[in-house]
């Protein structure tokens, strides 16, 4: 990230500083960073945040609420007696921690793919880019499921499938944007200079192209959040007891339309979080048309 | 164009046997676990080894493949491990149930999300932009589960005018497919509108639009007889990629609301580990994938006049 749109040697593009001057200018980004900021600091202050243990039976099923002699349970309990608030809170920990870590090893891997396969094009680009069009016919969800079935569901599974689902999207986004520069003076002039190949890569070409990049990893993050929570609903998630919003609303399922408020509470904090997420990229991108 | 048609197809059916490998590597590569999933986990390891000779399970690996190929070529998924009986009599059933669901979801999404991107675009910046622009947000930002929570809670607990189940235990009643149909809209239709929308705002600006505004043509003319026919083009292809998408919604939906479709079935299969069952779920969900790519494809090039003589 550059420091408030200082320059920094290259073509500026177009979604240049990332600084919060900048993002001052888009409501909709704002409001998507602060909702985002939000859950960072609930997750990381959860042990003094949440009012209860987690994971405790209580008492079952009180409404929204309640006060009893044990302390105030503002969301209620759900089934098993653990107070709903608490395990919100506590449940912000587990998305944001393998939300970003699988979202961020895909850009990794992405961006190095897809950066060779756009500079240097010829048989490497065509074998990478067939791999990804086969990953990429698959419906999401369907790999997910496949993988987790194979492989076992955890944490560490659920980032191995995250990160073999997205990466083929992040490379042809990154390939498109490097077929794109590697035409460019600064690219000529870099190999004039006989710089290697791989710095080209990634000292000229990457800075360069960051601005829809990073439009992209803020919407996939929304995306790969929808996807843990999805896997979580499915009982294919985290294991228990600890608490996952997915999980929350799968352990509950059946209770939904008789006790909604157990199910509930998870549902608008992952929505939360993701429209987070999209705001914050809808309002970079019209910062980037700017 | 004949010529493209027909490659676009061999691309399809490339993809198909590489995807049908991979599925078949990742689910039946070590024949072991392929045993402990069939016979069940409590079984000796003679058993399992007996089982595993009987079905042919101790050749190699390739020609283990072959094998499977050609008899899921013939319509021949073998034997579901959790409902006693051939895959394909429990999968069609299924696959014709989220037909109706997803089908109707479509014919939904399809005119919706057209109207609302059209209104949209036609004036960027617009109060009607602006609002159909972040409702689409808002509406894209809920996942499936947690809009199938919302509205259940809405018109199944609170207002109790719709029922919470889909499983159309006594006979078919439209009233069950309303709230997997709404949801499988609402996560879907804001998408599409944004992409009409992106795609009018470009041809309202274009020349020929202008023209046709410059020589006098109402604005409704304008917009039927000249912006409409290429701002359609992206919204086709859009929607018909999206099919894709509405696939992995599908399996959800069917979940929340017990719906007796395909998407259940392949969760149930996988968390039963049914193999069979669930090598012939995904194959039939990525053929869908990928035939409604290659229609996009075809159909593009159809719309598209400058494509269409090559």
């Amino acid at each position: 990230m550059t420091v408030n749109g200082a320059p920094t040697g290259y073509d500026v593009p177009a979604a240049g500083g990332l600084g919060l001057r900048h993002l001052a200018r888009s409501p909709a980004a704002l409001i998507g960073l602060a909702i985002i900021v939000f859950w960072v600091i609930v997750a990381i202050a959860a042990p003094w945040l949440a009012p209860h243990p987690p994971n405790t039976p209580l008492q079952a099923l009180l409404p929204p609420g309640s006060e009893t002699a044990r302390g105030a349970f503002w969301l209620g309990t759900d089934q098993l007696g653990r107070d709903i608030l608490s395990r919100v809170i506590w449940g912000s920990r587990r998305v944001l921690l393998y939300a970003p870590l699988a979202t961020a090893f895909a850009y990794a891997i992405g961006i190095t793919i897809g950066l060779m396969a756009g500079y240097w094009r010829g048989w490497i680009d065509q074998a990478l880019s067939r791999v990804s069009d086969v990953v990429l016919a698959f419906p999401v969800l369907v790999l997910y499921i496949l993988i987790i079935t194979t492989i076992g569901a955890s944490g560490l599974n659920i980032v191995i499938a995250v990160v073999f689902a997205s990466t083929p999207g992040v490379m042809r986004i990154v390939r498109g944007l490097t077929l794109d520069a590697r035409g460019r003076n600064y690219v000529a002039a870099a190999q004039m200079r006989g710089e290697h190949p791989l710095a080209i890569m990634f000292v000229e070409i990457l800075p360069n192209v960051r601005g829809p990049l990073i439009v992209d990893a803020c919407l996939r993050m929304g995306y790969v959040t929808i996807g843990i929570g999805v896997l979580g609903f499915l009982g294919l998630g985290l294991p228990p007891p600890d608490p996952d919003w997915g999980g929350m609303v799968h352990e509950a399922r059946a209770l939904a339309f008789v006790f909604p408020h157990i199910v509930l509470f998870p549902c608008a904090a992952i929505s939360s979080l993701v429209l987070g997420f999209n705001l914050l990229a809808d309002g970079l991108r019209e910062l980037g048309r700017q | 164009m004949v010529l493209a048609v027909l490659k676009r197809l061999g691309l399809l059916a490339a993809t198909m046997l590489v995807v049908s490998l991979v599925v078949f590597l990742l689910l039946e590569a070590t024949p072991s676990s392929v045993a402990i999933k069939v016979i069940g986990p409590y079984t000796t390891a003679e058993q399992q080894q007996l089982w595993l000779e009987q079905n042919g399970y101790l050749r190699p690996v390739g020609e283990r493949y072959v094998e499977w190929l050609g008899r899921f070529l013939t319509g021949d998924f073998g034997e579901s491990i959790r409902f006693k009986a051939p895959v394909a009599e429990v999968l069609w059933p299924r696959l014709w149930n989220t037909a109706i669901l997803g089908l109707t979801a479509l014919a939904v999404i399809a005119p919706c999300s057209i109207l609302l991107g059209v209104i949209a675009g036609i004036r960027e910046g617009s109060p009607a932009d602006r609002s159909i622009s972040v409702a689409s947000i808002v509406t894209t930002s809920l996942p499936e589960f947690a809009s199938a929570v919302f509205l259940a809670g809405v018109f199944v607990f609170w207002l109790a005018w719709l029922p919470g189940t889909s499983s159309m235990a006594e006979g078919w009643d439209w009233r069950q497919l309303v709230l997997p149909v709404a949801v499988l809209v609402l996560y879907d239709l804001g998408y599409v509108a944004r992409m009409t929308r992106a795609s009018m705002v470009e041809v309202m600006a274009t020349a020929y639009v202008r023209t046709a505004v410059l020589k006098g043509l109402s604005r409704a003319r304008v917009i039927t007889h000249h912006a409409l026919r290429n701002a359609l083009i992206t919204p086709f292809t859009v929607l018909t990629l999206h099919i894709n998408w509405l696939l992995s919604g599908v399996i959800v939906v069917e979940a929340f609301f017990a719906y007796k479709g395909f998407g259940a079935l392949l969760l149930e299969a996988s968390l039963n580990q049914d193999i069979y069952l669930i090598e012939a779920c995904t194959m039939v969900a990525v053929l869908v994938a990928v035939a409604t790519q290659a229609l996009a494809d075809i159909g593009y090039r159809l719309l598209n006049p400058r494509l269409r003589g090559t």
